[in-house]
């Protein structure tokens, strides 16, 4: 369980990175974290020709803090979030999420742009980001572009990167005050994978009620305008429309439903909706 | 007792190293010139290999069956009467049985290149198709593992007889079918092996890491057509075995082989993914059972069918039998009944073999017997602790001998079970029970009881069938110049801290300090032949031999300390490190001095044996120990995700008198943590053409220190009456009480809901699976 043999190119700059990415036509991965990566190579289930290093790219840790929006850097370990190293007020949802992202070595390398650009379903950034409306900025050899983070996860394990194209960082928009958030995933134990991810962000101020459901079998399944999934008094979760939902992205196992709809209820519960 | 001597908690001497991380496995030598090996191993479960086609640029450092000239495969067969044997060869040859089976080995300075090398070879074979579930294995027409036999039995044991007047007349009958995981071992250090030659000893040098450095000897010896004197096997510290080093690897006669040709040495360490999908699994089987009881819970008889899915192959020397046998003769457990019949059998599939796990078959038949007796409580309407109660042997019956003649040595089984019900608040968790949770969650209690038969003595071991039985366990305590004690023992400790407990047995016989005590093993070179540590037998087996070598060590000491004090020798006796005889003493130092530099100052008569003793031992009678104890766990079970949380954990343990029981308290809660592993979370799960689906531990899940609760173990000492210091083995138990337990909880919590489930590992999927099932059943009746 050793990688094959790779060339490894620490990228200076953001246009180095995206000069070789475009230039390697594909022969080349991106490596941060190396926390999916790293056993992917050990397993040797992929075998890239080169590598190339993008933790020396001064850009990729900066954040910036607006009144809008907080944006990170897509080097910026989970940790560092964990640990509230961000800048401007919190934005209390990624501590809390980042805490429970595996376990403390895995976030002390991992990368929030690892995490989106790797794109596993059950992984927390992938769900929590959608859930919170963000967008990513991605670099290219010739243009820069944005795209929301439920059009840049296209699939499994699949992102909408073209040849070239490196993430630079997520643009996450900062809820209301008044905003309420709620996150829970279902684990068989702590640091697993989730088999399960509610998430749900309630900004009525910002004129935003987000409800995605996590850990399927590709991108997460998201209502962007979460008051039809509300029972007919206004407060409680209904759960007919949630399974209309999850029936609707192809989920039709009976005990699968179950567990995501308990994902769900306890995302709503926590977020307190009403 | 001294300080330091039977039943004192002292701090293990080994893990001054351990801890600072100086430890000194397998991985930790680096040899000059030491190459690297990688094995090419097989992609399907089953096919006809035609070829292996070896690039010519490689033809030096790739090595296949073709070339393993004169090595004989491995075959364990215990003389047991329609036992078929199988052949298991070092590299694969005419057919492949299993995914992982290695085809060829491949050499190169370092794993990574030797892997390159190993991705170069390609295999020309013709798929078979796969038998890779046991019942599917014994229908008429499935595939064949071994086409010679005729079918795909291993053997088939048979215990008891006549059930069916009882069965006629009982008044509750319940049935019951079980099935628990395969699963992984997983010690913490893979197996991993050195090998090279010692032209100075002359010879063939293996550092290994194994439970039993004398069995690979010999084992390998067998294979590679050497005699024993030629090889020497040496196991360093050992990070955890739990059965996954109680066997002869394939790898290492292949490394072994591949040593001698060569003049450098050569070393393979297995990897997670080999671990997990190639090497031996572990612990599935399938039970129908059904007990019949009175009205009274008063258990009439047992009836079950068990079977063993045993993989491809029959492993070096603990072969496919134990497992089988253990549960025809061992399902009874502690309960006295009038009547039993179980026929069970080890079946061939195309998977990996299956080998002893701590516990061996015993977590499996606590579960099938104990799922027996909650359901019993349930037709009963009665408490399942009454159930038990009501079928336990008391303390005025000990010993016992049970429905199978298995003798139950000495303790208070109610005793324990009424600590165990007392220490889990079971009132408290029946009244909590009552009102609903706020969360929303089902709480359930749940208890197992288990006898745990240990140190199995010859008679035991000869009847199960085993190509190596072990007899006389020897020890070898000498008195150094210095008045220090070196032992010297062929068990090998791989995390039972023996280095401490051995220690302490001399000291308590010897009074030598304990730091000057030092135990020596895992070298054949320097330690008496021994079957090792597995069964729980090596306190009471190496223990009582360190015991008995020590006293007659102090007997000659003795005759000479009486000399040096011109006492007479009848009047002197060891004690704190001296000799004492009257009013006079010298220390034991003093007599090693007279002995090895002043020997001028010896008495005529001396032992010319001198200040080195080798003594055997084996228990007065061989028929093993039998600790025993239960385990309580409490709950909560989330009905919407069918998650688990254990709430609290009990184990009320009788393992006889205690050399140490700190160590004791390590053991039983290393072992509970792999019984939860074992019920809640661990399963290595085929496809239907062979493939093991867990290769990484992304997939193969095992409980972390966040899914152990804190475990509060609770003592009883019920000295065995047949073994030195009334020790009794108790190194596995853990392992078999918490699936029984754990699976009682939870339907317990399941009962409201009527739902019921017992197949291992509880997933939340089958949780959730059978919630519904009872649902619909309800709902249509």
């Amino acid at each position: 369980m050793k990688p094959a043999a790779f060339e490894l190119v620490r990228a200076g700059t953001l246009s180095e990175a995206t000069k070789i990415l475009l230039e390697t036509q594909g022969a080349a991965r991106v490596v941060a974290g190396a926390q999916s990566l790293g056993p992917m190579l050990n397993l040797r289930l992929v075998q890239p020709r080169i590598l190339v290093d993008i933790t020396g790219i001064a850009e990729l840790t900066e954040t910036a803090d607006d009144a809008d929006a907080l944006t990170l850097g897509a080097c910026i370990t989970t940790a560092n979030i964990e640990d509230g190293h961000l800048p401007g007020r919190a934005l209390q949802a990624l501590p809390a999420v980042a805490a429970r992202i595996a376990y403390r070595a895995v976030r002390n390398r991992g990368t929030i742009g690892g995490s989106l650009c790797h794109a596993d379903p059950a992984a927390d950034w992938v769900s929590a980001l959608c859930a919170l409306g963000a967008e990513c900025v991605i670099a290219g050899a010739h243009a820069a572009r944005r795209l929301a983070v439920e059009q840049f996860v296209t699939g499994a394990f699949e992102t909408a990167l073209a040849p070239g194209e490196l993430l630079q960082a997520i643009r996450i928009p900062r809820p209301s005050p008044r905003a309420r958030w709620g996150y829970h995933k279902l684990c068989r134990k702590a640091g697993e994978f989730a088999f399960a991810i509610g998430a749900v962000l309630d900004d009525r101020e910002r004129g935003s009620f987000r409800l995605v459901i996590g850990a399927t079998r590709g991108r997460p399944l998201l209502a962007t305008d979460a008051r039809e999934l509300r029972e007919g008094d206004g407060r409680g979760l209904n759960e007919a429309a949630v399974l209309r939902l999850l029936e609707r992205g192809g989920i039709g196992d009976a005990v699968a439903r179950r567990q995501y709809l308990a994902a769900v209820a306890r995302a709503w519960g926590e977020a307190g909706t009403a | 007792m001294t300080t330091h001597g039977i039943g004192a908690a002292v701090l293990r001497k080994e893990d001054e190293r351990f801890l600072h991380g100086r430890g000194q496995y397998v991985a930790d030598f680096r040899l000059a010139g030491m190459q690297e090996v990688a094995f090419v191993r097989s992609p399907v479960a089953h096919a006809r290999l035609r070829a292996v086609h070896v690039p010519d640029r490689f033809r030096d450092v790739v090595f296949t069956a073709k070339d393993l000239v004169g090595v004989k495969p491995i075959v364990s067969s215990p003389p047991l009467k329609g036992f078929k044997h199988s052949s298991q060869p070092i590299l694969a040859t005419g057919k492949v049985r299993y995914v992982g089976e290695l085809v060829a080995m491949c050499l190169a300075p370092s794993r990574a290149q030797a892997e390159d090398i190993a991705g170069e070879i390609s295999l020309d074979f013709e798929e078979l198709p796969a038998v890779t579930d046991m019942l599917a294995a014994l229908a008429p027409g499935a595939p064949l593992v071994h086409e010679e036999w005729g079918d795909n039995v291993f053997v088939e044991f048979s215990e008891g007889g006549a059930i069916d007047e009882i069965a006629k007349s009982a008044a509750i009958k319940v049935t019951r079918e079980i099935r628990t995981s395969r699963h992984c071992m997983f010690p913490m250090e893979g197996r991993g092996i050195v090998a090279y030659r010692d032209a100075r000893l002359g010879h063939l040098t293996l550092i290994t890491s194994t439970q039993f450095p004398h069995c690979v000897q010999t084992g390998l010896c067998e294979c590679l057509g050497l005699e024993d004197a030629a090889v020497r096997v040496i196991s360093p510290d050992v990070g955890g075995g739990f059965g996954y080093k109680g066997l002869l690897c394939r790898e290492e006669v292949a490394l072994g082989w591949l040593a001698l040709r060569l003049r450098h040495p050569v070393r393979w360490l297995e990897d997670c993914r080999e671990h997990l999908s190639a090497n031996a699994n572990c612990r599935e089987h399938h039970y129908n059972i059904t007990g019949y009881a009175a009205r009274d819970g008063k258990l009439l008889a047992i009836d079950c069918v068990g079977y063993v899915d045993a993989g491809a192959y029959s492993d070096y020397p603990i072969s496919s039998a134990p497992e089988a046998a253990q549960i025809a003769n061992l399902l009874p457990g502690p309960y006295d009944f009038p009547a039993y019949r179980c026929r069970s059998a080890a079946v061939a599939t195309n998977k990996c073999p299956i080998i002893p796990y701590r516990g061996v078959a015993r977590s499996g038949i606590c579960l099938a017997i104990e799922v027996v007796m909650d359901a019993i409580a349930r037709a009963t309407g009665r408490e399942p602790y009454e159930v038990r109660l009501r079928n336990l042997v008391g303390p005025e019956r000990m010993p016992f001998d049970n429905v199978v003649g298995k003798h139950f040595d000495s303790g208070d089984h109610p005793e324990c079970l009424r600590r165990a019900v007392a220490a889990i608040r079971l009132s408290e968790i029946r009244a909590r029970q009552q009102h609903p949770e706020p969360d929303g969650r089902l709480i359930g209690v749940g208890l197992s009881f288990f006898v745990e038969q240990g140190a199995h003595g010859t008679s035991v071991l000869a009847s199960w069938g085993r190509p190596i039985v072990p007899g006389y366990e020897q020890a070898n305590v000498r008195l150094t110049v210095d008045g220090d004690i070196e032992i010297r023992v062929g068990t090998h400790s791989h995390g039972q801290g023996h280095e401490t407990t051995f220690a302490q047995v001399a000291n308590e016989i010897l009074g030598v300090e304990f730091d000057r005590i030092k135990v020596l093993q895992g070298d054949t070179l320097y330690t008496p032949y021994s079957t090792a540590t597995w069964g729980s037998r090596s306190m009471v087996m190496g223990g009582g031999a360190v015991a008995r070598a020590s006293r007659m060590l102090a007997a000659r000491a003795a005759r000479i300390g009486a000399w040096l004090l011109q006492a007479d020798a009848a009047d002197a006796r060891v004690s704190g490190g001296r000799v004492e005889a009257g009013n006079g003493s010298v220390t034991l130092r003093e007599v090693a001095r007279a002995w090895y530099l002043q020997p001028q100052n010896l008495p005529p008569d001396v032992d010319t044996g001198g200040l080195e003793v080798t003594a055997g031992y084996r228990a007065e009678r061989d028929s093993g120990t039998f600790s025993y104890a239960a385990h309580a766990a409490v709950v909560a079970l989330d009905p919407r995700s069918g998650l688990v949380e254990i709430l609290d954990y009990v184990v009320v343990e009788d393992g006889g008198v205690l050399v140490n029981p700190m160590i004791v308290d390590g053991q039983v809660c290393g072992g509970t943590a792999q019984g939860i592993g074992t019920c809640l979370y661990e399963a290595m799960p085929f496809d239907a053409q062979g493939q093991p689906l867990a290769s990484t531990l992304m997939d193969y899940m095992l409980p972390g220190a966040t899914e152990v609760p804190d475990i509060r173990v609770l003592h009883m000492q019920t000295p065995s009456p047949y073994t030195e210091f009334g020790i009794k083995g108790l190194g596995e138990g853990g392992a078999v009480g918490p699936p029984a337990a754990i699976v009682s909880a939870v339907n317990d919590a399941l009962r409201a809901l009527r739902a019921e489930v017992h197949d291992l590992p509880l997933t939340p999927e089958r949780i959730l699976a059978a919630i519904e099932a009872a649902r619909e059943q309800t709902g249509n009746g």
